[in-house]
């Protein structure tokens, strides 16, 4: 998997990519520990928030309200950024997008860029584009750093190298950084990133982020993180760009307020992010910051999103990974397995919709419907109802003649008659009866049965039908009378 | 000890145990679900059971099948719609509708009013609208509708309880279960680790994602037998046909049995 691109409209099936990632005891092992870790502290600073409900309401509305007004808020936006000395780019799609992108690093006359993490710049793939034009990216968040030495690829929203321990990172950073004496603490790797790091920040004049959200009523463009890193990008390049889908933007400064309260919490189990930088524009009159800021917005399939009455609250996500963590899925197969940036239940409604629903369509079905990330996201989208939804559309696109289609409408044909009901409990018992086998306790028991039912006998029994059913036994009792007396 | 509903002799099964609704005895409709129906009608046994000796009369509306949950969580919405009309047919003008099973309740609750309203049927939706306040799982039937906790059941045995995400997430039954549970005589009730961790059935998510399913229900497995319980229960015979296909592959010993048939022991 690591090297190869996370690209939905290659990617395999989540099925048979799960099947080969759960082979990994280690990265079984590392997602499985690093969810348990952030889920134990975001449930620690949640639980202190009497208002929690009250705020993840307040979040839904928010961004409920922005996506009804997306239009409005993006042209003020545009106005506001652009007052204050930013240029504003329109990106239709991932390729106008990496085209704007690649031509001003070009324009600013430098060949490298340091680079903020952006789960945006991962969609449409940027750096593989840069490295085409011969531009150098450097990733300057701890995790993507990791990633990009490993020419691995993120496995979650928030913490990308999720799926590597101490021991491998160690392992690539000897390799990369040449540094065959690396120790294994934690402060060993952290220096070490340091001194790397700290070169290219000094050295590269161009930088490129993404953003949490675009604050349309001031032109600002937020940005959070835990490192700092972050902030020495937006600083020290003379040239900032951007990139930002289109859902980012919030109406007023004040709409932080419930933001940055809920996502750190959820994010990464902190009551506020160690670092939080708001940039509004440039300032020529000082000698400070970026002389050019560029904002690219991206559109890249979210206004089809938008057009879709029951799938647009996808839109609404802040992208804290909450449901990733909390994801029964997720946390046996690692991101990986979603042949996506966006892995985890978010990435399995997000995913195939931004593929216009022409990719990606095992994802919708790669949940149990548990309901885990429902309870747990900060903006309350409702993730099951939007997978049954995503679902539909699957299952109209797939035609009437699939065999799953036709055992599904043979199945609601048996349904919409007690008659045709009753028969098939009866032929149930008898077409059953070749495959049962008594067990040492004298029951009958199938261990193995035909076709795509097969996947229940991998790893499970299943007990022989009953002799009489319920509504027999029933029927049976009220014909002797014997309905509501003693036994 | 809930006083309203204490039986006036612990083991005595003919005493009528009774909620707030002192003196008032329901009319019961029973939905006992497709799967219940076929494959689980012990269960369905065990819930006539508990109701009667409650002084509840129970009545089974023949054409009743299927909720249609399979269908619309599948994808298949449109074949879901002929199983709602028909579940309303079933059961219009009941006075209370029970169902052992905490998805297909779910399934109403959650997306029938949705249902009826993209079908625009706005007739169907003010049935859909009357009827579902009717509709109890069984387990809330007992602590909600009729405040009990305890049921006069007797169960001599080693037991873990584990709660359904639809139990636990659309029905919001909280602990209501375990308090059932906690009231029977002779039970030895274990908590199961991760509580409120899917097991990994998930209706067709465990052919069409066998693995995934199959790794959650190791988890769930290893969490059920770590309790050194003899039986493992649920509000759902779904989740617990699931567990009971490993405990039996695996020939630990350790049985699955529905909340109801617990509740219905008898000494």
């Amino acid at each position: 998997m690591s090297g190869t691109a996370l690209d939905p409209t290659t990617a395999a099936t989540f099925p048979m990519a799960a099947r080969g990632l759960m082979g990994d005891t280690q990265l079984r092992k590392n997602v499985k520990h690093a969810t348990d870790v952030i889920q134990a502290k975001r449930a620690r600073v949640v639980g202190e928030m009497p208002d929690w409900q009250e705020l993840r309401e307040s979040g839904r509305r928010l961004r409920e309200h922005t996506m009804r007004y997306l239009d409005a808020y993006l042209e003020e936006f545009e106005r506001n950024f652009t007052a204050r000395g930013g240029v504003v780019h329109w990106a239709a799609d991932a390729e106008e997008a990496r085209r704007i992108v690649v031509g001003l690093v070009k324009a600013s006359g430098s060949n490298e860029v340091i680079k903020i993490k952006s789960m945006t710049t991962e969609e449409i793939q940027l750096n593989k584009a840069l490295e085409a034009a011969g531009i150098r990216p450097y990733e300057t968040d701890l995790a993507e750093l990791i990633i990009q030495l490993g020419h691995d690829q993120p496995s979650h929203i928030v913490v990308p190298a999720l799926h590597k321990n101490r021991q491998q990172i160690r392992e690539i950073f000897k390799r990369e950084m040449n540094l065959p004496d690396l120790g294994g603490t934690p402060q060993d790797l952290a220096d070490a990133a340091r001194l790397f790091l700290r070169e290219k920040f000094l050295k590269v004049k161009t930088g490129v982020s993404g953003a949490n959200f675009l604050i349309a009523e001031t032109g600002g463009v937020c940005v959070v993180e835990s490192e700092g890193n972050g902030r020495m990008c937006l600083t020290l390049p003379e040239t900032l760009i951007t990139i930002a889908g289109i859902d980012k933007v919030v109406p007023r400064l004040k709409d932080l307020e419930v933001l940055l309260q809920v996502l750190p919490r959820s994010a990464t189990g902190e009551r506020m992010n160690p670092y939080n930088s708001i940039w509004n524009g440039v300032d020529p009159a000082r000698n400070d910051g970026p002389r050019a800021f560029h904002v690219v917005l991206m559109d890249n399939a979210r206004t089809s999103v938008l057009a879709d009455a029951e799938g647009r609250q996808t839109l609404n996500c802040i992208r804290c990974g909450a449901c990733q963590n909390a994801c029964p899925v997720y946390r046996q197969t690692g991101g990986h397995a979603y042949g996506s940036v966006y892995a985890g239940p978010i990435g399995a409604i997000l995913t195939p919709q931004l593929q216009e629903m022409k990719f990606a369509q095992t994802l919708p079905y790669a949940s149990s419907l548990c309901g885990a990330c429902y309870e747990v996201c900060p903006v309350k989208i409702n993730i099951p109802e939007v997978l049954i939804h995503l679902r539909n559309k699957v299952v109209v696109q797939g035609g009437p003649f699939k065999a799953e289609a036709l055992a599904m409408r043979a199945m609601a044909m048996i349904f919409r008659s007690e008659r045709r009901f009753r028969a098939a409990q009866r032929l149930g018992r008898i077409a059953e009866t070749p495959l049962v086998r008594e067990d040492g306790q004298g029951e009958g028991w199938i261990g193995w049965l035909p076709g795509l039912l097969g996947g229940w006998t991998q790893v499970r029994d299943l007990r022989e039908m009953p002799k009489q059913t319920f509504r027999e036994w029933f029927e049976a009792r009220e014909a002797s009378g014997n309905a509501g007396g003693e036994r | 000890m809930n006083g309203v509903g204490a039986p006036l002799c612990f083991f005595c099964s003919r005493v009528t145990v009774r909620g707030p609704d002192e003196g008032l005895f329901l009319r019961v409709s029973l939905f006992i679900t497709c799967y219940n129906d076929t494959l689980f009608p012990e269960t369905g046994k065990a819930v006539v059971r508990v109701l009667e000796r409650l002084g509840h009369t129970v009545e089974f509306p023949a054409g009743q099948t299927c909720c249609g949950q399979m269908h619309y969580n599948t994808g298949y919405q449109a074949e879901g719609m002929p199983l709602l009309e028909r579940f309303v047919a079933q059961f219009r003008g009941a006075e209370c509708v029970v169902v052992p099973s905490s998805s297909c309740v779910a399934m109403m609750r959650d997306h029938y009013p949705k249902m009826t309203e993209h079908a625009g049927n706005a007739v169907l939706a003010r049935e859909v609208a009357e009827l579902l306040p009717k509709v109890f799982e069984f387990s809330e039937f007992l602590t909600k509708r009729l405040g009990l906790e305890d049921v006069g059941a007797f169960y001599p045995h080693k037991v873990t309880y584990h709660a359904s995400c639809h139990g636990l997430r659309n029905l919001g039954l909280g602990d209501g279960p375990q308090r059932l549970l906690r009231a029977v005589r002779g039970i030895e009730l274990v908590e199961i680790a991760g509580l409120e961790q899917c097991c990994g059935f998930g209706g067709t998510f465990a052919v069409k994602n066998a693995e995934v399913s199959s790794a959650m229900l190791a988890d769930k497995t290893r969490a059920v037998l770590n309790t050194g319980a003899e039986a493992c229960t649920a509000c759902d015979n779904s989740c617990l046909m699931h567990i009971e296909g490993a405990l039996h592959r695996q020939r630990t010993g350790v049985r699955t049995v529905h909340l109801a048939e617990i509740l219905a022991g008898e000494p």
